[in-house]
């Protein structure tokens, strides 16, 4: 199963680098990594999706809060999270299919970037099964270059912080 | 007060209370060796080999339940201490390495001896730091400090650019660190003890399986009075060995791929297993599917990612190991004041009748001399001495040792357990002796594992830090060549010594040591008395008969009821 990782971690030169290192080193997968700032100042966030068990998984978390950078370890359980995620999709548009493709984008609510004679550079933002849609939707007219920023991820705003269910206690 | 970070480094280690550090001096740490000939309280060991450097800040960490400290130059010598990091990693060990870094403007250049030791070590470190700004260095080397001595111990490295060791800055020590990220478990669940002492006290054949945690805690007396409250048996890991005296009617042996069989049985037939600061290392565990199959686990350590990473702990208890145990006896106490007894006199009847039935056995056939005679002999030569500190190389020399010394002081057995490094011996004995002076160290080496580090000879000889080396000489790769005799149709594959290896006696003597040798039975307790008399640093050369196999051996993957017995196997004569 997937699971949703959200991990606080101080800004740290080689942070990050520390991170991926032990999960390589205790062979788990990244399916998928997004890092950026947060609301406080040399504060980062790493959302990472994870394809394991869940007892694997509580083995992540305990190995990660050990690293001397991680300052929380939360899991995102779905239907408790708010998840996004951009992706920027070149696709295939002569003349002819313009109009059929711009449609299409305006029906999902997905935006154009940038048009050229040939092609349409589209922005799709949204939960990650509305990318997914909308990439499968455009598919047959020819995806000519794809990019998935990977998914960021925040608990709910009725659930409070300590909804997100944090896995390792001190 | 101002000083350049050189000078600051050695006040920052003054602070923390460090008399000595081991290293070797080169070019991106110069300024710190001139800071160190300009005047410092601290003693500095010169080694031969960055790697010896690592292995006696081991042998000192090891021996004093101090932190351990080693130098060393950037690029070759910081790549020369990554086998100490990841054998103190391995067996949590407090180090702290602090390496000189090319001048910073230079990093990312490919320059002179430049290696990025920060990204190299990231996997065996609790932690490091590349100290870029002066400013930050006394921070650093709190924080090293505190990391690698709390919660479960371990390695950490601080790396300093030549600039930054030049560089000058209005020193202060910190009196805090300031890790908002590092909250080692400090405190223990009371009523968790308390679940755990009932589970415990209803066990009919409970035992305690302690692992090196118990001694990185400092916890050995309050074991000693868990045990002895309720009667306890106590199986101790190779990490664990001298955390519970060996003499003691409690203690039931070693665990694992060549403990003894009645210590194996024990952890197989137990219905409650306590592991206390252990890990389920698979050279306890073997076949872990088999390891203690009736067993529920009550697991006590510090370090909450042991919990469930190999075994399902029914009862955890995360803190501490000296609050946990000291909360245990207090348990134990309370129950007993309520009228519940312990209920183990069967089964340590069983145990004791399992230990007379399947003692440790050797063969008695032909002229040579038997390895295991050598520590038979260092044993009963010792015996009741509360002066000895023994290390170990790896191999069959190593088990044996765990076999046959019986360490009843802690931290009197000091030996790479779980990253198996070979050349260990001598360079922990040597901070072992660092340590502590007062002590008869001696190390019990294979003559595979001697070549490896036997250059920290000039170590001991000119640091006058003696010590004895007991070289249990077979002329091979003696537990390569075991292995290759029962698990791979005895093809002897590149584990021959004996052929152009030197005379470790005319070695000793040329680097100023004393050197002996021992062919029989009869030169053997002369010699070894002799070398732990004669206050030098010492080379004894037993030479043994290189056919005798280490047993019992649990085959690797096989469950402890597989254990092979001495002469279950017929050791291949050698030609």
């Amino acid at each position: 199963m997937i699971h949703t990782v959200s991990v606080l971690v101080e800004d740290k030169p080689g942070a990050l680098m520390r991170i991926s290192s032990m999960f390589a080193r205790r062979g788990y997968n990244i399916e998928s990594l997004a890092v950026g700032p947060t609301e406080r100042q040399n504060v980062s966030r790493i959302v990472l999706r994870v394809d394991c068990e869940q007892h694997s998984l509580e083995q992540i978390e305990k190995q990660m809060h050990k690293l001397v950078n991680v300052l929380r370890v939360s899991e995102l359980e779905p239907g408790q999270a708010v998840e996004r995620e951009l992706a920027l999709i070149t696709v295939a548009a002569p003349p002819a299919k313009r109009a059929e493709l711009l449609q299409l984008a305006d029906v999902l609510g997905v935006r154009v970037a940038d048009v050229g004679p040939n092609a349409i550079v589209f922005e799709v933002v949204g939960a990650p099964d509305q990318i997914d849609t909308f990439e499968e939707l455009v598919r047959p007219h020819g995806i000519k270059e794809l990019a998935r920023t990977g998914r960021i991820g925040l608990a709910r705003a009725g659930a409070g912080r300590s909804e997100s269910k944090q896995l390792v206690h001190n | 007060m101002l000083m350049n970070g050189a000078d600051a480094l050695l006040r920052s280690l003054e602070a923390e209370g460090v008399e000595t550090v081991f290293g070797i001096p080169g070019g991106a740490i110069l300024p710190t060796y001139d800071a160190l000939a300009r005047g410092t309280t601290i003693r500095h060991v010169l080694a031969r080999h960055e790697q010896g450097a690592g292995h006696m800040a081991q042998g000192f960490a090891r021996a004093s339940g101090r932190v351990g400290v080693a130098f060393a130059t950037s690029g070759p010598g910081a790549t020369n201490l990554v086998t100490p990091i990841a054998d103190a990693w391995m067996d949590s060990t407090p180090l702290v390495c602090v390496t000189g870094q090319v001048r910073s403007h230079l990093i990312g250049t490919d320059a002179f001896q430049e290696c990025d030791i920060t990204g190299i070590t990231i996997p065996i470190v609790k932690h490091s730091w590349l100290v870029q700004d002066v400013n930050d260095l006394p921070h650093a080397i709190k924080a090293a400090f505190h990391v690698a001595s709390t919660g479960r111990c371990g390695p950490v490295l601080v790396d300093i650019p030549r600039d930054v060791q030049e560089a000058e800055l209005d020193f202060a020590y910190p009196d805090e660190v300031d890790l908002p990220g590092w909250r080692p478990a400090a405190s223990v669940n009371a009523k968790q003890v308390r679940t755990a002492a009932e589970a415990i006290a209803a066990a009919q054949r409970p035992v305690l399986y302690v692992g090196g945690g118990a001694i990185n805690a400092e916890a050995c007396d309050e074991l000693r009075r868990v045990a002895e409250l309720w009667q306890l048996p106590v199986v101790t890991t190779l990490m664990a060995k001298s955390s519970f005296p060996e003499t003691h009617e409690l203690h039931f042996g070693w665990p694992g791929m060549h403990g003894a069989k009645w210590s194996n049985w024990a952890m197989n037939k137990c219905d409650v297993l306590v592991a206390v600061g252990a890990r389920f290392d698979d050279r306890v565990t073997g076949k872990l599917s088999a390891f203690a199959p009736g067993a529920s686990v009550v697991h006590l350590d510090v370090d909450a990612a042991e919990i469930g990473k190999l075994r399902h702990a029914d009862i955890p208890v995360v803190g501490p190991l000296k609050q946990i145990l000291s909360e245990l006896a207090k348990a134990f106490e309370a129950l007993k004041a309520e009228g519940v007894g312990t209920q183990t006199r069967p089964w340590l009847a069983q145990l004791a009748a399992w230990r007379e039935e399947f003692p440790l056995r050797y063969g008695e056939d032909g002229d040579l001399l038997k390895p295991q005679r050598v520590l038979e002999s260092l044993q009963a030569l010792t015996a009741g001495r509360d002066d000895m500190i023994w290390t170990t190389g790896v191999g069959q020399h190593q088990m044996w040792a765990m076999q046959y010394l019986l360490c009843d002081r802690p931290r009197s057995f000091i030996t790479s357990g779980g990253l198996g490094t070979m050349g260990y011996g001598v360079p922990a004995a040597v901070g072992a002796k660092a340590a502590r002076p007062d002590a008869t160290v001696v190390c019990v080496d294979g003559d595979g594992c001697f070549q490896m580090t036997s250059q920290e000879l000039a170590t001991s000889v000119t640091e006058d830090l003696p010590i004895v080396v007991v070289i249990v000489n077979n002329g091979y790769l003696g537990m390569v060549r075991q292995w290759q005799d029962m698990f791979f149709e005895e093809r002897f594959s590149q584990v021959r010594l004996d052929e152009g290896s030197p005379d470790y006696v005319k070695l000793a003597e040329a680097y100023g040591a004393v050197g002996l040798r021992v062919d029989t039975e009869e030169e053997l307790a002369p010699a070894l008395s002799e070398a732990m008399a004669c206050g030098r640093t010492a080379v004894v050369d037993c030479r043994v008969d290189p056919a005798e196999h280490c047993f019992p051996m649990i085959p690797a993957g096989a469950a402890a009821l597989d254990l092979v017995e001495y002469g279950e196997h017929q050791a291949v004569p050698v030609p």
